[in-house]
């Protein structure tokens, strides 16, 4: 189980609350969605779950451990804009190996071809680099799944390419996922159940 | 008003040392737009959709060629008449709100938009002042900065600095990117008015829902070229005819959401026939071949040899 306990967090205290008091359980194999306008703090509470921010109060637990320190985080997340979440001196293989290269199978299962391994992340478009980060995110240690507005820049077929391989994967591995999204049909077909953010 | 008629853009890129090569990355593409008319154009990205606006506006890098006819008002588009007629007869919205000049009050933006545009100067503030209330946007806002206004008033600032002058020809280069639904509907219904009041709008979008909410016609583009130019209500009716078309319509969440795998092909390395034959469920021998030429199926054109009427 992930969970987040009261989870509050401001970027000082001179600054007002982006998020406060919230709470949220994701099960392993559960695919939960988070819909809200924009400004509402959804993003801050990926970046909560996944460890990218501490919480101002309240807990983070996986499994009833706080988050890691060191190591591979269980709880990844994915980004709108893979190019940004990229390091563009690197070529794909070494970005992929960034989070113990992944499987050939799932390779196959989101169409990477094996001649972008050796491209530059500039060379490839936002469908095809997004591809690449979603599977650097799904590596051995992975148990929680976070997509931030993972499709929102893709056209209709690469978002469900990518969607129909992550779920395939996430149901194998009994991965927990938090999807956020402002795109309601896209919420109403991957997830048990959606959170409303008001 | 416009007509592309088997626009080609290639790039001459250096590979290793001075070996140079060529990479297509529009073949074929065709695209008309009427006034009163709003057509989308759809596809992926590296499909050439924010290529085929840039051809338009004359703003291609130098080392682009280009081949095959751009008319505008039934009259090639040569550059010297691109450079006389960008942001006067035809006016681009932006992506992103980012465009705004971030030290400049919105009011003086649109204000220098009107007359980069060529409105008379003892026009310009009236206006200006009636373009901002036409968008609801308070006199007030004109002496702010864009970070001081918010995120929905930004967007209709930038849809004012193209609105506010006579642009014949309205291109919006993914005007509603990871919006919220109602943003989305407020940009999306601007353009429909700017298109009800005679002029032509294309709008370049990756959101097929979007586009079906405002389009009069939906340009489908593949790896730089047309695969169909479809009405907007052939979605909906079951009427397309290409098999990208369908597919993409079925890839949509509250429909199947059922993907055609693969990816595009990559520039350097065309397929010798049809641009989407390695992932059709319909391919023959004939499709690897030759190219398929637009023909027009059911009322539409289409390039697909397998499309019936």
């Amino acid at each position: 189980m992930l969970k987040g306990e009261q989870l509050s967090f401001r970027y000082s205290p001179h600054h007002s609350w982006v998020l406060q008091d919230f709470n949220i359980q994701i099960a392993p194999s559960e695919i939960v969605g988070l819909l809200g306008p924009s400004g509402f703090g959804k993003t801050t509470v990926g970046k909560l779950l996944a460890g990218y921010l501490a919480p101002t109060s309240g807990s983070v637990t996986v499994e009833g451990q706080p988050l890691p320190t060191r190591g591979s985080c269980p709880v990844q997340l994915v980004f709108q804009h893979p190019e940004l979440a990229m390091n563009p001196r690197w070529r794909i293989r070494q970005v992929l190996a960034e989070g113990q290269s992944p499987a050939p199978e799932l390779l196959q299962a989101l169409s990477i071809d094996s001649s972008w391994l050796s491209r530059w992340t500039h060379e490839l478009s936002g469908g095809e680099l997004q591809r690449i980060a979603v599977a650097r995110s799904l590596n051995a240690h992975t148990r929680y799944l976070i997509a931030d507005e993972m499709t929102a820049m893709l056209d209709a077929n690469t978002q469900a390419l990518i969607w129909q391989a992550v779920l395939d994967y996430v149901r194998q591995h009994e991965i927990g996922m938090l999807v956020i999204s402002h795109e309601a049909p896209l919420l109403k077909r991957v997830c048990d159940r959606i959170i409303h953010i008001e | 008003m416009l007509t592309v008629q088997n626009l080609s853009v290639s790039f001459t890129q250096y590979d290793t040392g001075l070996t140079q090569k060529q990479l297509t990355v529009i073949t074929d593409l065709d695209l008309h737009v009427n006034a009163r008319e709003v057509v989308a154009v759809v596809g992926s990205s590296g499909s050439g959709k924010s290529l085929l606006a840039h051809a338009v506006l004359g703003i291609l890098p130098h080392n682009a060629q280009i081949s095959g006819t751009i008319l505008f008002k039934g009259e090639p588009l040569t550059r010297q008449r691109q450079a006389s007629l960008r942001g006067k007869a035809i006016a681009l919205i932006p992506q992103s709100i980012s465009y705004l000049d971030p030290l400049m009050p919105v009011g003086r933006q649109v204000h220098q938009a009107a007359r980069r545009a060529g409105v008379a100067t003892t026009d310009i503030r009236q206006r200006v002042d009636h373009t901002f209330s036409r968008y609801e946007l308070a006199s007030t806002v004109k002496q702010q900065y864009p970070f001081q206004v918010s995120g929905g008033m930004a967007r209709r600032v930038l849809v004012a600095t193209a609105a506010v002058g006579q642009a014949d020809l309205i291109i919006a280069d993914e005007p509603t990117p990871g919006l919220h639904p109602d943003l989305v509907a407020e940009t999306l219904n601007h353009l429909r008015q700017l298109a009800s009041a005679g002029k032509g709008v294309i709008l370049i979008t990756h959101d097929l829902e979007a586009a079906l909410q405002v389009a009069d016609k939906v340009a489908v583009f593949y790896a730089g070229t047309t695969l169909e130019i479809a009405i907007a209500e052939d979605f909906v009716n079951g009427n397309l005819r290409h098999p990208y078309t369908q597919a993409l319509w079925r890839s949509l969440p509250q429909n199947e959401f059922i993907p055609v795998p693969g990816a595009q092909p990559n520039p350097d390395a065309l397929p010798d026939g049809c641009l989407f034959s390695d992932r059709c469920p319909l391919v023959t021998d004939a499709c690897l071949t030759e190219r398929p030429s637009l023909r027009l199926v059911r009322g539409a054109p289409v390039r697909c040899i397998h499309a019936e009427g």
